[in-house]
């Protein structure tokens, strides 16, 4: 079998998946590191001094994965049903509320919410409305 | 293998009780699972089948403490001071008698009654009509008849502006966040404890949900020394049934069908603003 300029195809073929491939090899062995979510802001620290141990709504596997649903819920529930019970965490009292509760102990949103939207190149729009809280760090 | 009628009818009848019990099982296990955290049931709340207001313009002494209603009630929710009237927010704001209650006014009038300012709010009406139009249910009639207005849901067709027909809602056209050309803020200072709006979305008057959940009234309520009065419409024993059933009250365009919320009591007595112009 003959190809017509079988030469040309072949070195533009090489050249094209050359650049196709070029983000792989590129970045070849250079994994970017897992963005490390930071559990110390002083709202934390109270807490853990307080009861002994860091805790959240839910545990942190399920946090860590289900977060936006639960939010999601806790945002039916309060708006459009009207049940604002409370949650009780150590004791405490917290709104199901994103502004009133995540991030009145969570007031690194830096650290915390930016981190892993940005590695997972997702862009929630929370923050157009709710108010997001002063920095702070440990 | 050969069975009976009998017999098939037995085993029919277990597995399905076994199904059954297995997925209530099941779904108990999971539903446990989830929910780690306690719940604190919310008694504070106050409840109403239909919330109500009467708005007592005779109360009002002054001036001042319309314009403290307004700010007190701008100042908690966030609603920006865009400036100007064409992208103006309002949750409650006053107008004349003419434009409150248009066919009503005559031009013999008294000076006083043609500018009075009169308070203006979402009537929260038994028919809404912004409930019906809204193509994505992002205003609803909550239970305790409060029209309330889901941001999350709202897309900014304004329908709802269209077929409100008290005015009632406003549209973001600009940035609530934003600044004006001197660099000052919209929002003058931000409560902290309340979000704001987005650019493209309609909010308006919520009756104060967030109180009223917290079993506080209404933060206009609050601040306007009982010249407005709030309670539930379908309780006899409330404050407001109590003025509807002894005051002579008028509504806003009730000939409109959609029943609104806020009744008016004209007065007149007591309150005189002398307009700078007369």
């Amino acid at each position: 079998m003959k190809i017509y300029d079988g030469g040309k195809i072949f070195i533009g073929l090489v050249i094209f998946v050359a650049l196709f491939a070029s983000p792989f090899y590129l970045n070849m062995g250079k994994a970017i590191a897992k963005p490390e979510l930071k559990f110390d802001t002083p709202e934390i620290q109270r807490l853990e001094k307080e009861t002994g141990k860091k805790q959240c709504v839910e545990p942190k596997e399920f946090m860590r994965g289900g977060h936006m649903q639960m939010l999601n819920n806790w945002r039916d529930e309060v708006v459009r049903m009207g049940n604002r019970d409370q949650i009780v965490i150590a004791g405490q009292k917290f709104d199901k509320s994103l502004q009133l509760a995540c991030m009145k102990c969570h007031s690194n949103k830096k650290d915390f919410c930016d981190k892993c939207h940005n590695y997972m190149a997702v862009n929630p729009y929370c923050w157009t409305c709710h108010i997001q809280p002063k920095e702070k760090q440990s | 293998m050969s069975m009976n009628r009998r017999e098939f009818l037995k085993i029919a009848g277990i597995s399905t009780v076994v199904g059954l019990g297995g997925t209530a099982a099941f779904t108990k296990i999971r539903e446990s699972a989830l929910e780690a955290a306690q719940i604190a049931p919310n008694t504070l709340a106050l409840k109403a089948k239909q919330w109500a207001m009467v708005i007592d313009m005779g109360k009002f002494k002054s001036e001042e403490t319309i314009k403290k209603v307004i700010n007190a009630c701008h100042r908690i929710h966030n609603v920006p001071d865009i400036g100007n009237p064409k992208d103006e927010i309002k949750w409650i704001w006053t107008e004349t008698y003419g434009h409150a209650f248009p066919g009503q006014e005559h031009k013999y009038m008294s000076e006083d009654m043609m500018h009075k300012p009169f308070l203006l709010l979402c009537n929260h009406c038994t028919n809404p009509a912004c409930v019906r139009v809204c193509p994505t249910k992002a205003t609803f009639k909550r239970k305790d008849g409060i029209v309330m207005q889901d941001m999350h849901r709202c897309i900014g067709c304004r329908f709802c502006m269209a077929a409100c027909p008290f005015g009632a809602r406003s549209f973001n056209y600009r940035d609530p966040r934003g600044k004006d050309a001197n660099g000052n803020p919209f929002i003058k200072e931000e409560n902290k404890e309340y979000p704001t709006r987005m650019i493209g979305v309609v909010e308006k008057c919520t009756f104060c949900v967030e109180r009223i959940e917290k079993g506080l009234k209404p933060a206009c309520v609050e601040e306007s020394n009982g010249a407005l009065v709030f309670g539930d419409l379908d309780d006899p024993n409330s404050e407001v049934r109590k003025i509807l059933g002894s005051t002579y009250t008028v509504r806003r365009k009730p000939e409109l069908g959609t029943e609104p919320n806020v009744y008016y009591v004209i007065g007149g007595n007591g309150y005189a603003i002398v307009p700078e112009l007369l």
